[in-house]
């Protein structure tokens, strides 16, 4: 029989981190989107409460959780600001979830301990200016040249990449061609290495306290042992670690949908037009009976593609699925959030816009919901 | 060295409050419940304090029903070491029998001292340190907004918060206990890790009855009621001269205060 209740663990971890996102973050985080300013006292605070490094066994510095408690953090987080939920959901599957799965025990040793407290940050750049959905089309390489590889190109809106306290990122880059076909690798590269640059991307619509970044890497030296994984693996790592990654945007999708909703309901009921309040009127009323039950829908999907992961089960149908509702369900939201709001909602005082602009980067980011769409249906067979 | 810390579990600020349809309590059922806030200010100095003492041990006690292990466990899960759940299925305490019950838990312990929330903010009574103090015979400071342990850690200096802005300074030795205020400190999140490590610590469970020694609480709650819903202001307009007369006019005749 299933059963619908968290665990004690599951559900205290809830409380705290909204508890932590309502006072820490929600008086900020207004602020920090209008200047465009990327937290660092956030990040050592978020840091201080675990939410980097949520799955990595503690040998490494990390909690030990599983998914299920990582996607709640991440909604409660994303229910105040998406932006905030952005740095720790992009950290814990691109930044450190290649290295955790992948790295060898020294290079894990080396770099998880700061990342997991977040000390410091990590980027995984895959997108380049001419390969996004079409990642095989990338063009960034790497050569190998007496043990050092020599890697050149680009990478674009790389994540967790640009800051001050960006220690390194994983590249993928094509290490050979064999049979007509590109060898993909992922290769370690630290932020102080010569020939590499890393520079913040402005004006933004979306997620604009969040740090994105172009990289560009000209003729950047690093030892072979930097070779995160096997060599020709690039391409399964990628699709691996976006897989556990879908949950994490879904989670931002979820707990968004869940703070826009709350917006528009107690503004609902409080402003009154034709001397009624507006959730009055049953146009109003029936949109918000949509936006609970489509929440409740999107959670009861997510929360179960984390247990089929959790169980070790296949679940990348079901993650797939998660983000693409959970953030077409945001869209929706997010849309009556501003309607209901009338002009208020497309004032920057009010929430409901900052909500607008950040649901419409999760139908984009980490495959956009085109893919997830192709992603689905080849797993039906078509 | 033992330091304790008295929590409530309540229900959080933001409920509204329902009363049953016989007005003998509030309906329970959509209530969120969290630690009193003043609690947390006295868990958060506990662990400061413990942190200072090489060897102390911290523990929180709490009378309630089995619901109430969930604040327990938040403690823990703050950096509390052990917790003790006196569970509570008698019908409601007043402040003297919960002070009595405590007193018979806690008077054995070896405990150096007891720190509590200056007040449960479900009744507000803000009088169960005070008789735990008397029935302990021990020092009792409320209102407590500044603590400093002593460097020979003997005791501490206590700041406690009077009207008007006075302050008065004490020096105690231990054992005593401290009614905590807000300001004091900043309480600590639960982090990820503490969560994890509350599930292995060991929380003692007790009950109530084993306590009472026959006596019964000197207060009963007959019925609840809600305060009436609060009236829309009057803005009075005109020059001043006016205003001052309508209001002298509506004091007079309407709310008839004087
Ligand atoms: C704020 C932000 C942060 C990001 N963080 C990272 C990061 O940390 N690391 C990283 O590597 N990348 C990151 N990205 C990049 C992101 O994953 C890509 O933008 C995304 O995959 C889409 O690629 P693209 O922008 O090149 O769009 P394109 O691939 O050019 O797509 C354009 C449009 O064409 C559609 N389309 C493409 N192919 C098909 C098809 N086969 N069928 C139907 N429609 C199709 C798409 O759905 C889309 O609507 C980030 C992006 C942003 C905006």
């Amino acid at each position: 029989m299933p059963h619908y209740d968290l665990n004690p663990e599951q559900d205290m971890l809830r409380k705290t981190i909204r508890d932590f996102a309502e006072k820490e973050v929600k008086p900020i985080r207004q602020k920090l989107d209008e200047k465009e300013e990327f937290s660092y006292e956030l990040v050592d605070k978020m840091g201080k409460l675990g939410l980097f490094g949520m799955t990595i066994s503690e040998e490494y510095g990390g909690q030990g959780m599983d998914y299920l408690s990582y996607c709640i953090a991440v909604e409660e987080l994303a229910r105040v600001d998406g932006c905030q939920a952005a740095t720790v959901a992009a950290e814990n599957s691109l930044g450190i979830g290649p290295l955790y799965h992948y790295g060898n025990e020294e290079q894990k040793r080396k770099y998880l301990p700061d990342l997991c407290s977040g000390k410091k940050l990590w980027g995984f750049g895959l997108t380049e200016p001419e390969a996004g959905s079409d990642a095989g089309n990338s063009k960034t390489k790497a050569e190998l040249k007496n043990g050092t590889w020599i890697i050149n190109g680009s990478k674009i809106f790389i994540t967790n990449a640009a800051t001050k306290i960006t220690a390194g990122i994983t590249v993928q880059a094509i290490t050979g061609v064999k049979d007509d076909k590109k060898e993909m690798s992922c290769i370690i590269v630290e932020s102080n290495t010569k020939g590499f640059t890393a520079r913040t991307m402005h004006n933004k619509m979306t997620w604009r306290s969040s740090n994105t970044a172009e990289l560009y890497f000209d003729d950047v030296r690093v030892p072979e042992k930097n070779l995160l994984g096997a060599r020709g693996t690039g391409f399964k790592q990628m699709l691996s670690t976006l897989d556990s990654g879908r949950l994490g945007i879904a989670a931002m999708g979820l707990g968004g949908a869940q703070g826009a909703f709350e917006a528009a309901l107690s503004y609902a009921q409080e402003r009154k037009v034709f001397g009624k309040p507006i959730s009055s009127f049953q146009v109003n009323a029936f949109k918000l009976a949509d936006c609970a039950m489509e929440i409740e829908a999107a959670r009861g999907l997510l929360y179960k593609a984390c247990w089929l992961k959790d169980e070790e089960r296949p679940f990348g149908k079901e993650a797939s699925m998660a983000k693409l509702y959970c953030s077409e369900v945001f869209h929706r939201v997010a849309n009556h959030c501003v309607q209901l709001h009338g002009g208020y909602g497309l004032m920057e005082e009010y929430p409901a816009a900052k909500f607008y602009r950040d649901q419409k980067l999760l139908e984009i980011g980490e495959g956009t919901s085109e893919i997830q769409r192709l992603v689905i249906s080849r797993y039906l067979g078509c | 060295m033992n330091i304790a810390v008295l929590i409530k579990q309540v229900p959080d600020t933001e409920t509204k409050i329902k009363i049953k349809p016989d007005q003998s309590g509030i309906e329970e059922g959509d209530i969120k419940f969290i630690v009193n806030p003043y609690d947390e200010f006295a868990i958060e100095e506990a662990i400061k304090t413990k942190e200072k003492i090489p060897g102390a041990t911290t523990f929180v006690v709490s009378i309630g029903p089995e619901r109430a292990g969930e604040a327990i466990r938040t403690a823990l899960a703050m950096g509390i070491d052990k917790g003790i759940h006196i569970v509570n299925n008698e019908p409601a305490l007043d402040s003297y029998l919960t002070a009595k019950v405590l007193h018979g838990v806690l008077k054995e312990r070896n405990i150096s001292v007891i720190f509590s929330g200056k007040q449960a903010i479900d009744f507000d009574h803000g009088q169960l340190t005070q008789m735990l103090a008397d029935m302990l015979d021990w020092p009792c400071v409320m209102i407590t907004e500044s603590f400093q342990l002593k460097e020979d850690k003997s005791g501490a200096k206590l700041v406690r918060r009077l009207g008007g802005g006075a302050k008065e300074i004490y020096e105690i030795a231990f054992p005593f206990l401290v009614g905590c205020e807000k300001g004091l400190n900043t309480p600590r999140y639960a982090s990820l890790p503490g969560i994890m490590k509350a599930k292995t610590k060991p929380v003692e469970k007790l009950l109530v009855s084993n306590y009472l020694e026959g006596q019964s609480a000197f207060v009963s709650y007959k019925n609840y009621e809600l305060p009436p819903e609060r009236m829309a202001g009057k803005k009075l307009e005109g020059e001043p001269q006016i205003q001052a007369q309508s209001l002298v006019k509506l004091l007079r005749e309407e709310s008839k205060v004087i």
